[in-house]
């Protein structure tokens, strides 16, 4: 299977603060563009894979994309891994394709809570409420203190995640958040739920994103100009809740990157490039040490010196991320993966040829891998 | 007391009742599965190692150590605006469970694995496990 799947097209509306946008229009509008970029008519997608909107979970929300989109799909529906789901709806659209099930399929994505309602994401956590345990924030907050007790990890090394993302933002005319960041103005940022601190954080964003997933064949039919083949995907679930997770500081992002990488056949020294979701710093450095980019618990020595940054050894992140380009939950890490394998990012990372993009959703409950080529 | 009306209250159901009445009566408890003795918290109705549908409650010892703990700086609630900046830490009992609490004497100095003692302590009419560090 690896290589014979592509994503043929992708497409955005604006990220930041969209008023009176509803999640349903903003998904048509990155469907449209990603038609547009493939050049093809929606006539031939028979497959809608959606991720209902974070903010605001609604029941049949698939077939009320695909009514908006003028299409009955073969297969279509919600897809929930809350940020992990971006990437495993384009690995079941891949697996869907596959086994002969639809041939060509959009998987999108919007959200509104900068405008609408952030209720969720500062939610109690069941009982616990008594406690004052409210919020993902602390959630992330847990983790990223155990990971510094257990392995030295410094208020710098979240810094470096965050100061990597927010120049590749800056230099992102697409972006939500335009203001590169030093570590002294990181250190002097306020603590939301210490250790984690505003800057630690990503940002609330209205916005939405799309692809179109198709074969390598179909997409050379259809004169798709642009095919960026898919080498491997994989998935991972830690699933316990953060109390209850037996480990903290490791997560099942291992095991989701293992099944990429093998699916792929390709190592991580291959990787020129990397989206790694940072919904909070923390994130991106149990990802990278999950994903074998460096022994566990030696990430701060790792992301430090810009090794993280357009021009370092492992450019993450390379238009803004969550934390500076939109807050949305990951298929616009997709997107700038398929544009780095193009060679048409703002940011490009010269000779490109592999990309690696993962999402993860809760609080790292759950993972998901996409491995990109230029090939 | 806009604080006292708000206050989110744990939800009793029939499966965390005799948790939170042994809470007021002074004992921390914990469902052990009668199938393969696996100890958890919070309650739930099977068993996620064996899958047996028979728990029973056991009264914790009190001792536990810190896990992991943060310091919330903002209010997600207005109940606790008036705390800042308070923390919640995750404690792990020495029977097993873990379990989301309150540390009661932060100044005392916390870090991770430091052994903790339980103190029930009142709030809006329920009884909270919350533990000082030792």
């Amino acid at each position: 299977m690896r290589g014979n799947i592509v994503i043929a097209g992708i497409g955005q509306t604006a990220f930041g603060k969209l008023p009176g946008r509803s999640t349903i229009s903003m998904n048509v509008e990155a469907c449209r563009k990603a038609l547009a970029d493939a050049a093809i008519d929606k006539s031939v997608v028979d497959a809608v894979f959606v991720k209902y909107p974070s903010s605001r979970f609604e029941g049949k929300y698939g077939q009320k994309v695909a009514e908006a989109l003028g299409l009955q799909p073969r297969i279509g529906g919600v897809w929930d891994q809350a940020g992990a789901s971006n990437i495993s709806m384009i690995s079941f659209a891949a697996m869907a394709i596959e086994a002969g099930q639809c041939e060509v399929a959009l998987a999108c994505f919007a959200d509104n809570p900068n405008t609408g309602s952030r209720k969720v994401f500062e939610r109690s956590l069941g009982d616990e409420a008594a406690y004052g345990w409210f919020g993902v924030t602390a959630g992330y907050a847990m983790i990223a203190r155990r990971h510094m007790a257990e392995y030295g990890t410094k208020h710098e090394d979240l810094a470096a995640v965050a100061i990597a993302c927010r120049r590749h933002g800056a230099a992102n005319p697409n972006a939500q958040l335009r203001s590169p960041l030093t570590l002294e103005r990181y250190m002097s940022s306020r603590f939301i739920v210490e250790p984690l601190r505003r800057d630690d954080c990503c940002l609330l964003s209205d916005g939405g994103a799309a692809v179109l997933v198709m074969s390598a064949r179909r997409a050379r039919e259809l004169g798709v100009a642009h095919p960026v083949p898919i080498l491997g995907f994989g998935q991972g679930q830690t699933s316990w809740e953060v109390p209850q997770r037996p480990t903290l500081t490791s997560t099942c992002a291992a095991i989701s990157a293992q099944t990429a990488f093998r699916m792929a056949g390709v190592g991580l020294k291959d990787i020129d490039v990397a989206q790694i979701y940072d919904c909070f710093t923390i994130t991106v450095l149990m990802t990278l040490e999950d994903y074998g980019f460096c022994k566990k618990g030696e990430v701060g020595h790792f992301v430090r010196e810009g090794r993280i940054e357009i021009g370092g050894e492992l450019p993450i992140n390379t238009s803004g991320g969550l934390l500076s380009e939109t807050g949305m939950g990951g298929m616009q890490l997709v997107l700038e993966g398929v544009r780095q394998m193009r060679g048409s990012a703002t940011l490009q990372v010269p000779g490109a040829r592999k990309c690696v993009v993962s999402n993860q959703g809760g609080i790292m409950h759950t993972h998901s891998t996409l491995i990109l080529a230029n090939e | 007391m806009s604080e006292q009306s708000d206050f989110p209250l744990p939800e009793i159901t029939p499966l965390t009742e005799p948790y939170w009445k042994a809470l007021s009566e002074g004992r921390l408890t914990f469902q052990r599965c009668g199938s393969c003795g696996a100890a958890w918290l919070p309650a739930r109705a099977e068993c996620a190692r064996c899958l047996g549908d028979e728990l029973g409650w056991e009264t914790a010892s009190g001792r536990g150590r810190l896990v992991s703990w943060v310091v919330y700086h903002h209010a997600f609630h207005k109940a606790f605006a008036q705390r800042l900046p308070y923390n919640v830490a995750i404690v792990e009992l020495e029977e097993g469970p873990r379990l989301i609490t309150n540390i009661v004497n932060p100044q005392a100095g916390l870090a991770v694995d430091r052994p903790v003692q339980l103190v029930i302590e009142q709030e809006h009419g329920v009884a909270l496990a919350r533990f000082r560090v030792v």
